[in-house]
């Protein structure tokens, strides 16, 4: 039999609150699972969403997107434009067949390293006992481009 | 005009003239007063200190007979009828969680309900019917009593200002009267204490009156039951606690009105008050000038 | 091909201890690109840096990758090595093995794994990173202060003590503000005028300051160290170059009943008038509306009898534009008027007054010589109510802030009118006695113990009148909520804070945010609360948020500091992380479709219409353009982009596509 399944996340975080939030977590030494791989980014309002769907389509099994709280960004309206768009993809992510449940939209200030480390184990044990995500594969593995 | 009618329990009691002397200007208005069909209590202060869904649950069956029997609208003469119907019609229009209790208990499902006015809003969208048909100038000095419960709280009522209200006079200026701007327009008479401490009622009704004929008022005038029931049944209470007693009448706005329409004192109930109505007629000693009604 | 060098640190223990730092080094060689990794106790130490330097030369690496602490702890370090050792700083970047991996997991295979992969990360990333520059923007060394307030004024005088020039505008005719009508302040009971008066004149005599009263600002343009000011200089309708500040047009004007704005409508002035004795400029000002030339064409009493002949009945307003390189909001406030209490007589009750309006009453130089009278018929007050939190803290039906000086001023209040009427009697009723600055608590304490000032905790529920006196109902709290009625002579009520009534008009000229009750937006309320959003415009003062006057001259300090370090430098330097619109080869010119989506996402307004003409001088194509001086790099224009023409330099597309592709 082969290894337990452990999943792949990929968290898109926002450089001024919860990348700091996550280093938070470092320097206070919380511990949680090592499943998830961080990309920084300036702000979540650079999240073009089709990078998520990339991340499933290059293997992950999860996503986490987490950026400053509404009224907080550090470029005062980013993470509106986040949420709006997030609003508008998780329909579009449920229509076509991705489980919502493997995708995380959440709010993390600089100050909430404990937030960080109780999000990435909810969600790595969330997905985990979701089990892969082969969908994209499976087609591609068809011939479906 | 027809409007839907719920006299409550006082109109046919203790407030007797009101209703007839309402019935006298409803006439001679050609405004229907159409009395909801089987009406009910409406629960009034015991219901809201018994049982808060109770209290909304009174109120919306008299409404919803209104509303079978087609009725749009729904005037309550009394302050406190119409202070429960409309907070009712409020609370279950604003909470899902509310109506659905009371669905329940009165089991029926509630599309909508008639819209509750007061008796002044009804009158104030008539004002200028009733100027024109004038026949006699009520030419007195008269204090508006407006009590607690017609314009407030304000987020239910939505009518008139709650701290200086102006409805009224405006109603007794359009007769001819001189409503005077004085302070005591919504302070506490002492409500139902008039029953279980009626002391109470002295005290304060003493403090109403006893500003309203410092300032050379002729009559109070006023449009609930309970304020008329306070001032003018309970005066000897009052008597009691003023240094100089004080005879002044109170009316009810309709008599009022009746009066400067010409309507007979009979028909008007004017007979039926404790305190005995008698009006100078244009005063001699001319009132000090009031201050202008602010908008 | 690229040459890439990891450098894998041990940060001591913290990283090595749960990280197999040997084996990390050892998977980054075999990555695609990476000609050189090692690992080493501490890349930011000495050593370590030059070891850095050392293998950049000898690889010629062209991308440089440092595995180790947080980007935002060393990130600028590492970036500064980079450079030293000739290599551009935006070809380094950095992998975060020790925050986001080391400190949060156990020693194992698995956080080594993830390890690798955050470094691998980095590399592509790395490879796509193009050499930035930093941006050069000029800067016009000049300040505009808006507002001439106490906060104008002091962010005005330490602008121009650096040497920098200042142009300071005021609406009224006179600087001064709010603090030129309050009697003494707390908690020193100083006279007010007499410690801003100096600071006045000196303003009037400074040479770098150049004061414009009687002036607005129209319109904004521009942008940080290069702003365009369309000032409008209103028409005084005197000759200032000529007026010798005499008074006597003032003395002859037959126009003598005009309510005194200054004096709260507490005494009277003429239609030609200067606000109040002390006023800087001292030239009065012909109040068109309520002038009878101007109404009827007769009098001209004040130019006949002008012993300089500086009466201009003609002037007109005059526009000007300046050229200034920041600006500094000190426009002020303004308290909720009495009229907005239906509970306290609908501004009705004469003596139900405002605490401005007490503060005339009190001051020396006021209209009834400090001496505390009634409005209504001038006799002593002998019971005075003070009732505090008129409309602040109440979501129903005020404003649900606290407007921070009303109990301070209330207690200063009760203090002068017991000092000044000894037999009296003062109330306050309060909810609570915020009183936290230096001295504050103890001034409060001595009104209470000292001063014999009564304070009630509880609200006001209705002020009426009745025989010339007023009675108050109201509530004590602290003895179970039993009522009390008090017949006054006169009640001040503290009103709230508020912005200005023009300042949302204003906050929008200036693209400058607001909050829901229109004070001006900080850009960050702990860190940076002297700046907006807006880069190049600063705040000081109650324009921002309700504040005292201590706290109002220490934020016009530092806002002048923040002006100062902006005009200290020949040019403004910014980090290149901003948006860049694509730009390609005729026929296309770009791939940008000019929709302008980005120029509304945009929180800076930072990108604006570029017009691309041909040699005709026609217009081919409108495409979006940026800005990079003013643009923050957030990248929200880039997420929203249908047609990917525009890109973020350091976060661009390809770097962040290739980041994921390794996952």
């Amino acid at each position: 039999m082969a290894e337990p399944f452990e999943p792949k996340l990929t968290a898109f975080v926002c450089n001024w609150c919860t990348y700091a939030g996550a280093d938070l977590t470092g320097t206070s030494r919380i511990k949680y699972q090592a499943n998830v791989r961080v990309i920084r980014l300036p702000c979540t309002g650079r999240i073009d969403f089709m990078m998520v769907l990339k991340a499933f389509a290059r293997g992950s099994d999860g996503v986490i997107i987490s950026g400053c709280h509404p009224n907080d960004c550090h470029y005062t309206s980013g993470n509106y434009h986040a949420r709006r768009r997030w609003m508008v993809f998780r329909d579009l992510i449920d229509f076509v067949g991705i489980d919502l449940a493997r995708v995380t939209f959440s709010w993390i200030s600089a100050a909430e390293g404990a937030k960080w480390a109780s999000l990435v184990n909810e969600t790595t044990d969330r997905v985990r006992a979701l089990g892969p995500y082969q969908e994209i594969g499976k087609l591609a593995a068809a011939g479906i481009e | 005009m027809k409007v839907g009618y719920y006299p409550g329990c006082s109109l046919s009691g203790t407030a007797r003239e009101f209703g007839e002397s309402m019935a006298a200007v409803a006439r001679a208005l050609d405004i229907e007063l159409a009395e909801i069909p089987e009406w009910t209590c409406c629960g009034s202060s015991s219901g809201h200190m018994t049982d808060r869904l109770l209290a909304l649950a009174l109120p919306a069956h008299v409404l919803l007979k209104a509303h079978d029997a087609g009725l749009a609208q729904v005037m309550a003469p009394c302050a406190a009828c119409y202070n429960r119907l409309a907070t009712a019609r409020h609370e279950i229009e604003a909470s899902r969680a509310a109506k659905a209790q009371v669905e329940k208990v009165l089991q029926r499902k509630i599309e909508s309900l008639p819209r509750v006015l007061n008796l002044l809003e009804l009158l104030a969208q008539e004002r200028d019917h009733i100027a024109a048909k004038v026949t006699r100038r009520f030419e007195e000095t008269v204090a508006c009593y407006y009590g607690c419960l017609l314009v407030r709280p304000a987020r239910i009522t939505g009518f008139d200002r709650t701290e200086d209200p102006v409805e009224m006079d405006k109603l007794v200026a359009a007769v001819g009267g001189k409503p005077i701007n004085w302070s005591c327009k919504t302070e506490c008479c002492g409500a139902s204490f008039s029953l279980s401490k009626t002391s109470v009622v002295g005290r304060l009704g003493a403090k109403i009156l006893r500003d309203a004929v410092a300032r050379k008022a002729q009559a109070v005038v006023v449009a609930c039951p309970m304020c008329h029931a306070n001032l003018d049944l309970r005066r000897s209470s009052i008597n009691r606690r003023l240094a100089a007693k004080t005879s002044i009448p109170v009316l009810y706005i309709t008599q009022v009105i009746g009066m400067a329409l010409g309507i007979p004192a009979k028909q008007l109930g004017l007979a039926r008050h404790l305190v005995r109505v008698t009006l100078p007629g244009p005063s001699a000693q001319t009132p000090p000038a009031p201050r202008p009604a602010v908008q | 091909m690229s040459r890439v060098g990891v450098f894998v640190c041990h940060c001591g223990e913290n990283i090595a201890g749960t990280v197999d730092v040997a084996a990390v080094a050892q998977a980054a060689l075999a990555m695609p690109g990476v000609v050189a990794a090692l690992d080493y106790k501490y890349m930011c130490s000495d050593p370590g840096q030059t070891m850095l330097k050392k293998l950049i030369a000898d690889e010629r690496l062209d991308g440089v990758v440092v595995a180790a602490c947080s980007p935002r702890m060393h990130e600028p370090t590492f970036r500064r090595t980079t450079l030293e050792s000739g290599l551009n700083p935006f070809l380094c970047e950095m992998a975060n093995l020790r925050e986001h991996c080391s400190w949060v997991h156990d020693k194992g295979p698995a956080t080594t794994a993830k390890a690798i992969d955050l470094v691998r990360l980095q590399v592509e990333k790395v490879k796509r990173n193009r050499a930035l520059a930093p941006i050069r923007v000029p800067i016009t060394k000049k300040a505009l202060v808006l507002g001439g307030g106490i906060a104008g004024i002091q962010a005005a005088l330490d602008i121009a003590n650096a040497g920098n020039p200042v142009l300071l505008v005021e609406r009224s005719p006179s600087i001064g503000g709010h603090m030129s009508q309050l009697s003494e302040t707390f908690p020193t009971l100083d006279c007010s005028q007499c410690i801003l008066t100096p600071r006045m004149v000196e303003v009037a005599r400074h040479p770098q300051i150049t004061l414009l009263t009687y002036a607005e600002l129209e319109k904004l343009e521009g942008f940080i160290g290069n702003f365009r000011a369309t000032i409008r200089r209103k028409a005084r309708k005197i000759d200032e170059s000529l007026c010798n500040g005499c008074g006597v047009c003032q003395q002859k004007c037959p126009v003598k009943k005009i309510p005194d704005a200054f004096n709260e409508g507490l005494a009277n002035r003429s239609a030609i008038y200067v606000p109040f004795a002390q006023a800087v400029p001292n030239k009065p000002v012909i109040d068109v509306a309520s002038c009878t030339f101007f109404k009827t064409s007769k009098c001209k009493a004040c130019e006949k009898l002008c012993p300089t002949q500086a009466i201009r009945f003609d002037q007109e307003d005059k526009i000007e534009v300046h050229e200034v390189g920041a600006l500094v909001l000190a426009t002020g406030y303004r308290t909720m008027p009495v009229a907005n209490f239906p509970e306290y007589g609908y501004g009705q009750l004469t003596d139900v007054i405002d605490g401005m309006k007490f503060e005339r009453l009190a001051s020396a130089s006021g209209p009834t010589g400090g001496a505390i009278k009634r409005p209504s018929d001038g006799k002593a007050p002998q019971h005075v109510v003070f009732i505090a939190c008129a409309g602040s803290r109440d979501r129903a039906k005020g404003v649900p802030y606290c407007s921070k000086i009303c109990c301070m001023y209330t207690a200063k209040h009760a203090m002068l009118y017991r000092h000044k009427v000894h037999g009296g009697k003062a109330t306050v009723f309060y909810m609570d006695v915020r009183a936290a600055g230096k001295s504050y608590d103890e001034f409060v304490r001595r009104a209470i113990e000292v001063d014999g000032v009564s304070y009630i905790r509880g609200r006001v529920s209705r002020v009426y009148e009745e025989d010339g006196q007023l009675v108050v109902k109201g509530v004590d709290t602290l003895l179970g909520g039993e009522p009390v009625e008090i017949r006054a002579d006169m009640v001040v009520l503290a009103t709230a804070v508020e912005a200005q009534d023009d300042a949302e008009k204003l906050a929008q000229t200036l693209h400058v945010s607001y909050d829901p009750y229109h004070f001006f937006a900080e850009a960050h309320p702990k860190l940076r609360p002297v700046e907006t959003n807006t880069a190049g415009i600063f705040l000081a003062g109650a324009c921002q948020a309700p504040r005292d006057i201590p706290e109002t001259v220490a934020q016009a300090s530092g806002a002048a500091a923040k002006v100062c370090g902006l005009f200290s430098q020949p040019e403004l330097t910014r980090e290149p992380v901003v948006a860049v619109v694509d730009r390609q080869a005729p026929p296309l010119f770009s791939s940008c479709t000019g929709c302008l989506l980005c120029k509304d996402a945009c929180p800076y307004q930072a990108i604006s219409e570029e017009a691309i003409k041909n040699r005709a001088g026609e217009v081919i194509k409108t495409v979006a353009q940026v800005n990079p001086g003013l643009c923050q790099g957030c990248g929200t224009c880039v997420a929203l982009c249908r047609t990917k023409a525009i890109d973020l330099q350091g976060f661009s597309n390809q770097q962040l596509f290739a980041e994921l592709m390794c996952i």
